[in-house]
């Protein structure tokens, strides 16, 4: 799929009326696109600006930012091994050591069935679990050798597919029947808004006067 | 570095607050708003920087201007670019504190900076390189390994990224954002990764990318023409005007070794505010081409021929006089003279219309507006346009055709909230930042305009719906008193001719809809080819005569200045045309004009070229047209004359010389001098000064606008013409480093917006390479050198009453009056004394053509709109190597539901049956409004140009599958 679905740009659209400058919603936007592919190809990017009236190269900019936000293609399962000093003391170079060599890949790399990709992650706040890892930003702690690869198959085997959806999606609970605040609603209060400031900025310019 | 810039950039106009800072134990003015850099500098103390831009908006990315400010807690280091002045506040820019900061600055810069200065196009005028020299720390303790990028990669034709060099500092991505509104370079990545960069495959493809060069404080971003040409310490260098379209932005004119090598745009406060668009800046390529026309050439047989200008200049009298002989004057045309500087045009006006006695001269090739229209409409500045209380744009795609008066526009619509109400055929670029677009099909623009102008009644009031007509009405009846007047002042009309599909009867008559209703309203003129406006100005023109008269009113002055003038009101090109192919024209001459890929007809163009028994062009290139001709004078081109050219205000500033022309070019007054000697006649010309004199002795427009008025270096943004019949003020600044002109030097404007902040120095962190090398100083073409020492040579306070039109009167020598500043930073120059004499003729009124009728549309048919494009097939674009290949690929665009309704496949190609059939490719394009069919002139062999009847008022064309 090269472009974002029309569910997708539905929702893209909802969340560019939430910001008074459309433009904010890019990140927001950029985190529902990952969520189709798991990553953003260049095709989507270049939707998302024509979606946004900006240019590819802004959606680029803004993507290329965030480490969380992927410009490259990524397994369904991104396994984040965390080595700061908590888990390291606690064997988190071996345990990283020992993914490499069950999933026969590299840090940085992703397996060709592209189900896995491996990365290596700065404190996750996991620490009284070190070693510790995250699938798709979900916790596991207290992993050793044994547990990973009970955690890899459980994952290939699709067992955990209700606690670790595919990589990009970050939130199971998909926002149902549109926005929580009508827009129309959103908008009345920022014109109040905007009114009540227009009114304390000439007060106080009238004071200063 | 820092003795090289004293002053700061012009602050903003009209605000005259001042508040006072303290800097380095000084006292200093400040103007609210403006930043400690600014300020600072300004009062002369100059703060290293980086990414600080006068003419953008501050980021303090790059830390280089980092001062000690205090505040509640005592002195703290923050970057000058970013914090506003405030009342008493206190900056030190040389403590031990900031010298460090600096070190320190410089030091993390030059971390990742490759130093390849010996292979970077920037040494020897790279701030980077002389603010490290200055203030830096002299050595680096960094010895792990650099990043490392792949050296340049091109983002497009005309730029290379060398992304090693780059110190981030967003000037390149602030100027495509905030100023090109095409943000197509962007940071990618960040931290140490952080690399400027285009979205991958697609290009820099922006008509202003090489400005980012220009700005670049590095040598990260290169121009692909000049890459390795030369070394800035090599260059020499003239202020000059750019004449590839009619802006006239003010550029600088660089060569080495008598080859042109770029050019650079100079902060102009009225015309370019330091942009150029590509095609001016690139185009030099084409002044340095082999293919240039370098000896006088001869038709023998079917073969041109070299001979000497003697033999040539023979050749062309004997024809040309013996088609007189033969026919009268009216037997002979000339066409073309856009591209002549005022005096050189002027030369030619004089040997066509007081010579050889034809008044079948004209500038224009079917593709502007009348004489009468662009000459005789109230004149409106490109400052006035900026700030209108409404901004009408009834024009072509400016960034087509005029792309730094889009820029110029574009941000007074973004950045000041100039309401800009658009008519238009097809959207445009500006069509995004209107307030209201509104379009017309073509041949209705009149209608729209009357209803756009429709007095409010109970009926119909101005505007409350959400139409675009119904914004722009609101706009235009603005009750808060914010809008223009309802006899239209503070509006400017932009009044161009946006299709040459469509007669310029239909423009005109609009014209006389918004001048009828509001005669307060101003114009500016958007004709695009070169000095158009200065070849108008200067009678090339039927039933015109220099200095903005008609050949009727003027025929007395001009009898008594030259002799004789012609008898009868003259053809325009398409009259010259037609008239050549019913043998009723018989010579025609070529002034650097190509009908046959120009003219929008062709075919008409091919029957006149045909018809013409005698054809001289006066040319720098054989193209189609001239290499049919008889005789061709090889002309010298730009940079390699000097002289003075006009912009769409009218604004007359000077051309600089700097090259010599290739083999025995000469410039085109020395032509039309020589030839009209042939023809037993004398210009009485033997400096293009003197024809500027003769000019301003004779031309009614431009009394006053003396040579030493021009020259002035207060004068250096140019004159606008007619010289006001009020005092104008010159700003007068400090003058640029080096003791040259300055650089900000305001004009005078006619009417509202006189005066201009005073010109501040080139700042050579700003525009790196100018203010480096200003030491070769400027030409003066009124040849007194600019003074010293920021003193002021004398303008005249009132100009030599008539000194009469008798020819060859030179001006009386005399000592003019000087003109003490009447108060710091301003000049007083005297009005022209212009009605001083009864029979000196009026300028030219505004009279509408009778309207015509216009078909109505046939449901199977599409409405032609031909427009112009920046990069075209036409001589200039294809002599530069590197514009050349931009050129778009031709085809005709049509919106979808349209070519649904044919049956005609997008994509595909059709017959296209206009006035000839032609086979097109066609491409679907919703932003085209149903019922219209968009070409592009001058692309290729597509022969756009062979469907179009230049007699009609509309064209239409059919659709057919092959
Ligand atoms: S490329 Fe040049 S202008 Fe652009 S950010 Fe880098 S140094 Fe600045
Ligand atoms: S806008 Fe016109 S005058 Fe200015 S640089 Fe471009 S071509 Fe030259
Ligand atoms: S150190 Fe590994 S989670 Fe904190
Ligand atoms: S931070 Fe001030 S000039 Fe860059």
């Amino acid at each position: 799929m090269a472009r974002l679905s029309a569910e997708a740009v539905a929702q893209a659209r909802e969340l560019m009326s939430l910001y008074p400058d459309s433009r904010s919603a890019l990140v927001p936007i950029c985190h529902l696109a990952q969520a189709e592919e798991g990553w953003l190809s260049p095709e989507v990017m270049e939707h998302i600006a024509e979606l946004m009236g900006i240019t590819p190269a802004e959606v680029l900019g803004t993507a290329s930012f965030y480490e969380m936000l992927r410009t490259e293609p990524v397994g369904r399962y991104m396994v984040s091994v965390c080595t700061n000093i908590a888990c390291l003391l606690n064997g988190a170079y071996e345990l990283l050591e020992h993914a490499e060599e069950r999933l026969a890949i590299g840090v940085g790399a992703t397996t060709p069935d592209q189900m896995f990709s491996l990365e290596e992650a700065e404190c996750i706040a996991f620490c009284d679990r070190a070693p510790c890892l995250q699938v798709n930003h979900r916790f596991f702690g207290s992993v050793d050798d044994e547990r990973f690869d009970t955690l890899v198959e459980d994952l290939a085997a699709g067992r955990l597919d209700d606690d670790v959806p595919h990589h990009g999606v970050l939130s199971r609970v998909r926002r149902q029947g549109g926005l929580a605040v009508p827009a129309e609603q959103v908008r009345a209060e920022r014109a109040e808004a905007d009114r009540a400031r227009a009114e304390r900025a000439a007060a106080a310019q009238a004071e200063r006067s | 570095m820092a003795d090289t810039a004293t002053a700061g950039p012009g602050g903003r106009p009209g605000n005259t607050e001042t508040l006072s800072i303290v800097v380095d134990g000084r006292q200093v003015e400040a103007r609210p708003g403006e930043m400690v850099i600014a300020a600072a500098e300004r009062a002369g103390t100059y703060i290293p920087r980086f990414c600080y831009h006068p003419r953008m908006k501050p980021v303090g990315m790059c830390r280089m201007c980092l001062v000690e400010i205090r505040g509640p807690r005592g002195y703290s280091l923050q970057p000058a670019c970013f914090v506003a002045v405030a009342d008493g506040q206190e900056v030190r820019t040389t403590s031990d504190k900031v010298k460090k900061a600096q070190d320190g600055v410089l030091e993390f810069l030059l971390i990742n900076h490759p130093l390849d200065c010996p292979v970077c196009d920037k040494g020897g005028e790279c701030p980077l390189q002389d603010q490290t020299l200055a203030y830096g720390p002299g050595e680096s303790r960094f010895v792990e390994e650099k990043r490392h990028f792949a050296k340049p990669i091109p983002i497009s034709g005309l730029v290379d990224l060398d992304r090693e060099r780059c110190i981030q500092c967003a000037r390149c991505t602030r100027f495509a954002d905030e100023h090109a509104g095409e943000p197509l370079i962007n940071f990618i990545g960040r931290g140490d990764q952080l690399e400027v960069n285009t979205y991958p495959d697609h290009p820099f493809a922006s008509y202003f990318s090489g400005n980012t060069v220009q700005i670049c404080p590095v040598g990260a971003l290169t121009a692909a023409p000049y890459r390795f040409r030369a070394r800035p310490w090599d260059l020499e260098q003239v202020e000059s005007t750019c004449t590839s379209c009619a802006v006239g932005c003010r550029v600088v004119v660089q060569s080495s070794s008598n080859r042109l090598t770029r050019y650079l745009g100079v902060d102009s406060d009225p015309v370019n505010q330091t942009w150029l668009c590509d095609k001016g800046r690139f185009d030099f390529e084409a002044v340095n081409s082999d293919d240039r026309v370098t000896h006088p050439l001869v038709r023998r047989g079917d073969e041109l021929v070299e001979v000497s200008w003697d033999d040539a200049l023979a050749a062309a009298a004997q024809g040309l006089a013996g088609v007189k002989h033969r026919g009268g004057p009216s037997a002979v045309g000339v066409i073309g003279g856009a591209r002549l500087p005022n005096e050189d045009a002027y030369a030619w006006a004089k040997l066509a219309k007081g010579v050889l006695g034809t008044d079948s001269v004209d500038a224009q090739l079917g593709d502007g507006l009348p004489a009468e229209v662009v000459l005789g409409l109230p004149r409106a500045t490109i400052d006035q346009a900026c700030s209108a209380d409404a901004l009408v744009l009834l024009a072509p795609d400016l960034r087509e055709e005029l792309p730094v008066l889009f820029l110029r526009l574009r941000e007074a619509a973004v950045e000041r909230g100039v309401p800009v109400i658009e008519l238009t055929a097809v959207p445009t670029a500006m069509t995004r930042y209107a307030s209201a677009s509104l379009t017309y099909g073509p041949g209705e623009v009149a209608a729209l305009a009357r209803a756009l102008v429709a007095p409010e009644t109970e009926s119909a009031p101005a505007g409350d719906g959400e139409q675009p007509l119904d914004v722009a009405r609101a706009i235009l009846h603005r009750r808060d008193g914010q809008g223009p007047g309802a006899d239209g002042d503070g509006v400017v009309v932009v009044l161009g001719r946006p299709s040459v599909a469509e007669a310029d009867d239909m423009v005109d008559e609009a014209a006389a809809v918004l001048f009828g209703a509001w005669p307060e309203a101003r114009f500016l003129p958007a004709l695009r080819r070169s000095n158009v406006h200065g070849a108008l100005d200067m009678g090339l023109a039927p039933g015109i005569l220099p200095g903005r008269v008609g050949l009727d009113e003027a025929r007395a002055w001009y009898t008594a200045a030259w002799g004789a003038v012609p008898e009868e009101r003259g053809l325009d090109t398409a009259g010259m045309l037609s008239a050549a192919a019913e043998k009723r024209i018989e010579a025609l001459v070529l002034l650097g004009a190509d009908p046959l890929t120009d003219f929008p007809d062709r075919q008409l163009a091919q029957r006149g070229m045909a018809g013409a028994t005698f054809v001289v062009a006066v040319d720098a290139f054989l193209n189609e047209s001239s290499g049919q001709a008889d005789v061709v004078l090889p002309a010298a081109m730009y940079a390699e004359r000097s002289g003075t050219t006009t912009n769409v205000e009218g604004r007359i500033s000077r051309l600089g010389q700097k090259v010599v022309g290739p083999g025995v070019t000469r410039p085109d007054w020395m032509i039309a001098a020589e030839l009209a000697a042939r023809l037993g006649g004398d210009l009485g010309m033997d400096t293009v000064d003197a024809v500027w004199d003769e000019i301003e002795r004779v031309a009614p427009s431009h009394a006053g606008i003396t040579r030493r008025l021009i020259g002035d270096p207060h004068a250096a943004d140019g004159i606008v013409a007619p010289m006001p019949r009020v005092p104008v003020r010159l700003a007068v600044g400090t003058g640029r480093p080096g003791g040259a002109a300055p650089v900000h030097a305001g004009a005078t404007d006619t009417g509202a917006g006189a005066t201009q902040p005073a010109p501040g120095p080139i700042d050579p962190m700003a525009t790196p390479g100018i203010g480096a090398i200003e030491s070769q100083g400027i030409p003066n073409i009124a040849g007194a050198p600019p003074t010293a020492n920021g003193e002021v040579p004398g303008i005249p306070s009132d100009v030599p009453a008539d000194a009469g039109p008798a020819p060859r009167a030179g001006p009386p020598e005399t000592q003019l009056p000087v003109a003490g500043p009447s108060q710091p930073g301003a000049l007083e120059v005297g009005p022209p004394d212009v009605p001083s004499s009864a029979d000196r003729p009026a300028l030219v009124r505004f009279t509408p053509a009778k309207p015509r009728s216009v078909p109505a549309p046939d449901s199977y048919a599409l409405r032609l709109v031909a427009r112009h494009r920046l990069y075209d097939h036409g001589t200039l674009v294809q002599a530069c190597p590197s514009l050349a290949p931009l050129a778009p690929s031709p085809g005709l665009r049509a919106n979808p539901y349209d070519l649904d309704r044919l049956g005609v496949q997008t994509g595909g190609r059709v017959r296209v049956r206009g006035r000839e059939a032609l086979e097109m490719g066609v491409l679907a394009d919703t932003d085209v409004p149903r019922g219209v069919a968009v070409i592009d002139l001058d692309l290729a062999d597509d022969g756009a140009e062979d469907l179009i009847d230049s007699g009609r008022t509309v064209n239409d064309v059919r659709l057919e599958t092959l």
